[in-house]
């Protein structure tokens, strides 16, 4: 018998359909050398310190240019365990599904996860499946677990972070967050505007090798660079930060699009860009890294660390002018005024 | 050709001279230099620009009414909400409105996870959700002369395709009857004006030419654009300096002198002028728009029987000052403690373009 | 209250909607404001709506003045 073209709540009542869901389309799809069989838990093991993380994945639209949820929930999740200075190993996959959710949909998000999953060289290695009734839920919801293994003994952390130090920033900023906002506001914005969800290891692992030069990375999702740049400084209250408005790259559609909606791309979300935060005499060698790899490619200094202004971050607008960088606040909605 | 503008209109090296212009004009003038900024969006831009930072000491900026949001009395609120839960209608909004706080504190917000508030961008969406609704869909038709024309243009199109269950909230305001009333109060305290670009658009410079008679202050319509910014505020300068009293337009490229006829047509074949209640400023006569004869029946208003507008200031909160340019948000004393961007208790400090809003994420002065 | 971007028109589309254009960013505005739009006119844009031409001869000439104040200083 085959799966019914949507879910229904018996999917996720854990007797025959669940089977049914799991067996002839979640665990065929997800399945690796690591996730061999379908038991309570899997085993495995990683030598040495580990690090765990956990998110969960709400984005509406499900599917956008340049990802989806699987997408997303695969590296995102990945890219917290890299910017901490671990190699993600292995992942779990927990769906809350809406019933009436089509079943196609839920065959490519998996498809997504599987493909991403390849891509960052991690394995899901456990998971579980719920419906929920109609209305309660968001169509998807998906939670994925990591871990990781610890590159090296060297803890990254805002408190590392030294006056002087030279703060970069590894591509184009503004992509995710505006992609997502056009479709979701029907903004029949073109295509160009593409999420930039990539997995952020590779470069990671370039800077980590660069010892304690490499005082702390974060990857710049919700409230974009401006959030990153002001929680850095929040936490590690002696530092402050100076930054160049124009040393930052962001293509042309993304600065005519938050033009366009009245938004500012420093405080939009990104899924494929970090900032990292690196002693001075390190800085040239750190771009060089990250600029050897694609999503690196655009890597450059935005500004530096300061203590003028303790737990402020200070920009040097484009005209000469100088103003706080803040957190951004509030919804991301598409303003006339 | 559009982004070899934009980023010429940020060259620091072509703002330098316009700076110096400034500094020039700041030291010949006695004393302060008292010049409003009448929209928020100047407000916002510069701040946001870092204009504000470079300008001399003795230019003080203050903030005006352009802010569509900030000046709507708190009951505007208090009936979109009463009509949330007495009716099955559909509110349809500007991004903007959504966190604005009615008299007692609750915001739409709240109703925007049931679909019974929609946000868009162009009010051109409310077709569409009108089409698919069976229930009433009410737009709440805020702002100025830079807005008005989109919904009235999208209004009579709906109109003409057939579509009978749209409905306008009106709080429609007008720039030139406020600046009036701004000149005229007794005991007014401004040097000059920068006039809002895009409203200019609409209108043209001959809605301002008031400014130039007797008891008058000048007035430069300004674009957003930190050159454009710089320019302004340098004109206004010179005028100040030299005790000049003209409308004078730095933003040729978008302002035509007599504004766009078409869009104003378009604004009369619906609307009408009405006195208007304005936040800190009260009834300000003939200042507002609405629905006229013809189109009553779109009225929401009148059709769901709201309440008329009232100013209800929730306790403490000076933002009927701040509009009118005589406090500066740091002299309110719940600015930044009990008011911020995430519990604000007024407008100015809910609105993206919000005086307090600006000056809390910004700074507002050499940081 | 009037954030407002120029874009290029690409294309006049039927009901008085157009194409326009600003790098690689497309997007879809109305024209029912403005008074004989042609392809290849700049365009003010504000929720979703064109309200007026961009007059480009006004902006180079502008911009020529603040070049020439720039030498010159």
């Amino acid at each position: 018998m085959s799966i019914s073209e949507r879910i229904t709540l018996e999917h996720g009542s854990g007797g025959a359909l669940s089977r049914q869901l799991t067996e002839q389309l979640i665990y065929p799809i997800l399945s690796n050398d690591a996730y061999r069989e379908l038991a309570d838990a899997t085993d495995f093991e990683i030598p040495g310190r580990t690090f765990i993380t956990t998110d969960t994945y709400v984005v509406d639209p499900v599917f956008f240019p340049g990802g989806d949820i699987g997408t997303l929930g695969v590296f995102g999740t990945c890219n917290d365990l890299a910017v901490c200075g671990a190699r993600p190993r292995y992942l779990t996959v927990g769906l809350v599904l809406e019933e009436g959710f089509p079943t196609a949909d839920l065959r490519r998000v998996l498809e997504s996860v599987r493909a991403s999953a390849e891509q960052a060289e991690v394995r899901v290695i456990s998971g579980d499946t719920k419906v929920v009734p109609s209305g309660k839920g968001g169509g998807i919801f998906l939670n994925t677990t990591g871990v990781g293994e610890a590159l090296g003994d060297h803890l990254l952390s805002v408190n590392n972070i030294k006056e002087g130090d030279s703060v970069l920033v590894s591509g184009p900023v503004g992509s995710h967050g505006l992609a997502i906002l056009a479709i979701r506001e029907g903004l029949k914005i073109g295509a160009t505007l593409q999420s930039d969800c990539a997995p952020l290891f590779p470069l990671c692992e370039a800077l980590y090798a660069l010892g304690g030069s490499l005082r702390f990375m974060r990857d710049a999702t919700r409230g974009g660079v401006a959030a990153v740049l002001n929680e850095a400084v929040a936490e590690n209250r002696k530092c402050g930060m100076e930054i160049q408005e124009t040393a930052f790259p962001i293509s042309g559609t993304v600065a005519a699009a938050s033009d366009l909606l009245g938004l500012n791309p420093l405080e939009i979300a990104n899924e494929g860009v970090m900032i990292a935060v690196v002693a001075p005499k390190a800085a040239a060698e750190a771009l060089s890294r990250l600029r050897s790899f694609q999503t690196g490619r655009e890597a450059c200094q935005v500004g530096v660390v300061s203590v003028r202004h303790p737990g402020r971050v200070i920009l040097e607008t484009a005209v000469g002018g100088r103003r706080i960088l803040d957190l951004p606040r509030g919804l991301l909605l598409p303003r006339i005024c | 050709m559009s982004s070899l503008l934009r980023q010429s209109l940020q060259d620091r090296r072509l703002a330098a001279p316009l700076l110096e212009e400034i500094r020039k004009t700041a030291a010949d003038i006695p004393g302060n230099a008292r010049v409003m900024e009448v929209c928020g969006t100047h407000t916002v831009a510069i701040r946001r620009s870092g204009v504000h930072s470079l300008l001399p000491d003795n230019i003080l900026l203050v903030s005006g009414p352009g802010c569509p949001v900030c000046v709507t009395p708190t009951s505007y609120i208090d009936n979109a909400l009463h009509l949330l839960e007495t009716t099955k209608a559909t509110i349809v909004s500007f991004g903007d409105m959504l966190k604005v706080p009615g008299s007692d504190g609750r915001n739409l917000a709240g109703y925007l996870g049931r679909g019974r508030v929609r946000i868009v961008y162009s009010p051109a969406e409310m077709l569409p959700i009108a089409r698919e609704s069976a229930e009433a869909v009410v737009f709440l038709a805020i702002g100025f002369e830079t807005t008005i024309p989109t919904v009235a243009a999208a209004f009579l199109q709906a109109r003409r395709a057939g579509i009978e269950n749209l409905f306008l909230y009106t709080a429609f305001k007008t720039v030139p009857p406020a600046l009036r009333a701004l000149l005229d109060s007794p005991d007014r305290n401004l040097d000059g004006f920068l006039l809002p670009g895009h409203v200019s658009v609409i209108i043209g410079e001959q809605p301002y030419l008031f400014l130039e008679k007797r008891g008058g202050v000048p007035g430069v319509i300004t674009g957003f654009e930190p050159l454009d910014l710089l320019q302004g505020i340098s004109a206004v300068l010179k005028q100040i300096a030299r005790g000049q009293q003209r409308v004078e337009n730095t933003y040729t490229r978008a302002v035509r002198s007599g504004g766009n006829p078409k869009a104003r047509e378009i604004m009369e074949q619906l609307l009408e002028p009405v006195d208007a209640l304005w936040r800190g400023f009260g009834r300000i006569p003939a200042s507002g728009l609405v629905l006229n004869q013809a189109f009553r029946d779109a009225d929401a208003q009148l059709q769901f029987s709201l309440p008329p507008l009232r100013n209800v200031e929730p306790p403490g909160c000076l933002c009927a000052q701040v509009l009118q340019g005589r406090v500066l948000p740091a002299e309110c004393s719940l600015f930044g403690k009990r008011c911020t961007p995430e519990t604000p208790v007024g407008p100015c400090m809910v609105s993206s373009e919000g005086t307090c809003a600006a000056s809390f994420r910004y700074g507002d002065a050499e940081p | 209250m009037c954030l407002a971007v120029p874009m290029k028109i690409e294309k006049i589309l039927e009901d008085r909607k157009a194409l326009v254009k600003q790098d690689d960013l497309e997007t879809e505005v109305d024209l029912t404001l403005i008074e004989d739009p042609k392809v290849g006119d700049y365009v003010i844009i504000h929720a979703g709506y064109a309200i007026d031409l961009l007059d480009l001869e006004e902006a180079e000439e502008r911009l020529k003045l603040f070049r020439a104040m720039e030498e010159s200083g």
